[in-house]
């Protein structure tokens, strides 16, 4: 009995002594520093705690958060929307009635984007549409920290078009349409009367 | 008329010394758990979070009452005012200062041990009023463990007693200095009722109240159901134990119950066995520290400075301390405390007897 009262207290004290070790070493906090420096792993003792809106942790330049889309340099050739697992992007596209511009590398625009919409709620951070993007017009930021108070608001649009002129562009691609849809009924007609 | 006055008094001082020491309490455990985790704990609301706890009691203070639809509604409406009751009163008997006691009582130790008791009686009726199984199992614990640790507590108490041949407290704490009624001897032979300090205090008058002391202590962390004998509100196995119902206000009065407890199961501890109010300093020659520092205030600063490290022990042993299972509990309880708790008691007779 007298034994195991004293191993009780023995193995007791030895964690007592472990948890005054590190309220002691509460005193400093481990300062924030990037995980490549060369110093990372020498800070051993003290406070763990980052503390976060007053705090942040570096990240690298490059990072792989969220998605950001240049509108101008995109062709609407719908890749992205298409690789994504998780359908998180939607693409509306109005052909052009003609070549509507070139992007920064050179690609041409034939298509107008109404819509461009990333719902960045369902989006699963796995940087698919960024590698099949042809124009590179898709990319992840080294933004993470965005909050909403509505659900809705998580969805980024990032057409630049307007409703109207959608729709104008909408009508010049129905007129043309039926101005070829009467030119080949035309040549149809002659081909026959032949 | 100015009688009653002095009673509300002395009613609202101490109520008043139980809520701001549960606020104090909660924020340093907080901050001590923090710190040995190398977390920060609250820092959030006032400057390093010092504002914390009175956010948090605002909070609880605006709740809803929820009771519960198959509760025994008085049982259950009750049950805290009893928990809280049975602690505050412990308060009545406990002397802080020479002169200075809220009521003198010539059965001082008898009156405290008995009325923290009837806490067991209120978190049963917590438990089962809620009618929830959690809450029942909890209650069940938390009896069952209280009404074993109250054998060791006894006899450690009782041993300390006999050394002082009182049950008054505040005569116990007149005995363990320079203000002593009887001769105080060091160790059972130096006579040091002149010298005081740290020497005349109970655990020194007769070195095994160390040990008792120590069972005394184990033993009270289980009557105020604290880790790691905090079975009865295990929060990974019972949710909440007994208050898992509780909201609000009720919720608040079983936790200013938990807290005050705590430092009433400290102060008493410290006035039977580490010297109460008494200073540590003692008279060397003509430096006559004893003298100095003995008083109504010097009284009041060191049984607070005592209890506050014996709270603050308590702490460090919470957040070190795993769970004990049930079983290990009552083998520690009755295998181990209950013996050790019998021999000191022995001891002590034999003490009083031989010198």
């Amino acid at each position: 009995m007298i034994k195991t009262a004293y191993n009780g207290l023995k193995t007791a004290w030895k964690g007592l002594a472990l948890t005054i070790k590190h309220f002691f070493d509460a005193r400093e906090s481990k300062k924030v520093v990037n995980v490549k420096e060369a110093n990372y792993f020498d800070q051993q003792n003290g406070i763990a705690t980052v503390q976060y809106p007053h705090q942040e942790l570096p990240i690298p330049e490059v990072g792989r958060y969220q998605l950001d889309v240049v509108i101008d340099d995109c062709i609407v050739c719908d890749l992205c929307a298409k690789i994504c697992p998780v359908d998180c992007i939607e693409i509306e596209s109005i052909k052009g009635t003609e070549v509507i511009g070139k992007t920064s590398d050179g690609s041409v625009k034939r298509l107008y984007a109404p819509k461009f919409d990333i719902d960045m709620a369902k989006c699963m951070f796995c940087g698919l549409c960024t590698t099949v993007c042809p124009t590179e017009c898709i990319t992840m930021t080294n933004e993470y920290d965005r909050s909403f108070t509505l659900v809705t608001d998580l969805t980024y649009h990032f057409a630049d078009m307007t409703e109207e002129e959608a729709e104008l562009r909408r009508e010049e691609l129905e007129t043309q349409l039926t101005e070829r849809k009467a030119a080949k009924e035309a040549a149809m007609k002659k081909t026959e009367e032949k | 008329m100015n009688f009653y006055l002095l009673y509300f008094l002395v009613a609202f001082t101490i109520f008043g010394f139980i809520a701001v020491f549960s606020l104090f309490s909660v924020y340093a455990e907080r901050k001590v758990s923090a710190f040995m985790q190398d977390r920060l704990g609250p820092m959030e609301v006032g400057k390093y979070g010092w504002l914390q706890t009175a956010a948090d009691i605002l909070k609880l203070i605006q709740k809803e009452y929820i009771l519960p639809a198959l509760a025994d509604k008085v049982l259950f409406t009750i049950a805290p005012v009893i928990i809280f009751v049975a602690v505050y009163l412990g308060f009545v008997a406990l002397p802080w200062a020479p002169g200075l006691v809220p009521a003198t009582m010539n059965l001082g130790v008898f009156y405290v041990f008995a009325i923290i008791s009837i806490e067991a009686l209120g978190i049963l009726m917590a438990g089962w009023g809620s009618n929830n199984k959690y809450s029942l199992l909890g209650a069940v614990r938390s009896v069952a463990q209280m009404v074993s640790y109250e054998i060791p507590i006894g006899f450690a108490i009782i041993s300390a007693v006999m050394i002082s041949q009182t049950l008054d407290l505040q005569i116990i704490n007149y005995n363990q200095g320079i203000l002593a009624i009887d001769a105080v001897k060091f160790l059972g032979f130096v006579d040091v009722t002149k010298i005081g300090g740290i020497l005349a205090w109970n655990v020194f008058q007769a070195p095994h109240l160390l040990v008792a002391y120590v069972i005394y202590f184990i033993a009270s962390l289980a009557e105020c159901n604290r880790a790691p004998f905090d079975l009865p509100e295990a929060e990974s196995e019972l949710i909440g134990g007994f208050h898992t119902e509780y909201t609000g206000l009720r919720f608040a009065f079983i936790f200013l119950a938990e807290y005050a407890m705590m430092f009433l199961v400290a102060m008493l501890g410290v006035t039977l066995f580490l010297g109460g109010w008494n200073t540590p300093l003692p008279n060397v020659g003509s430096l006559q520290l004893a003298t100095y520092t003995t008083g109504v205030f010097w009284g009041i600063f060191w049984i607070m400075t005592k209890c506050l490290t014996v709270v603050g022990i308590q702490m460090w042993i919470r957040w070190t301390l795993p769970r004990l299972r049930v079983d290990q509990l009552m083998t520690l309880c009755w295998k181990i405390l209950t013996p050790l708790a019998f021999l000191c008691l022995v001891i002590s007779g034999l003490w009083k007897l031989l010198l």
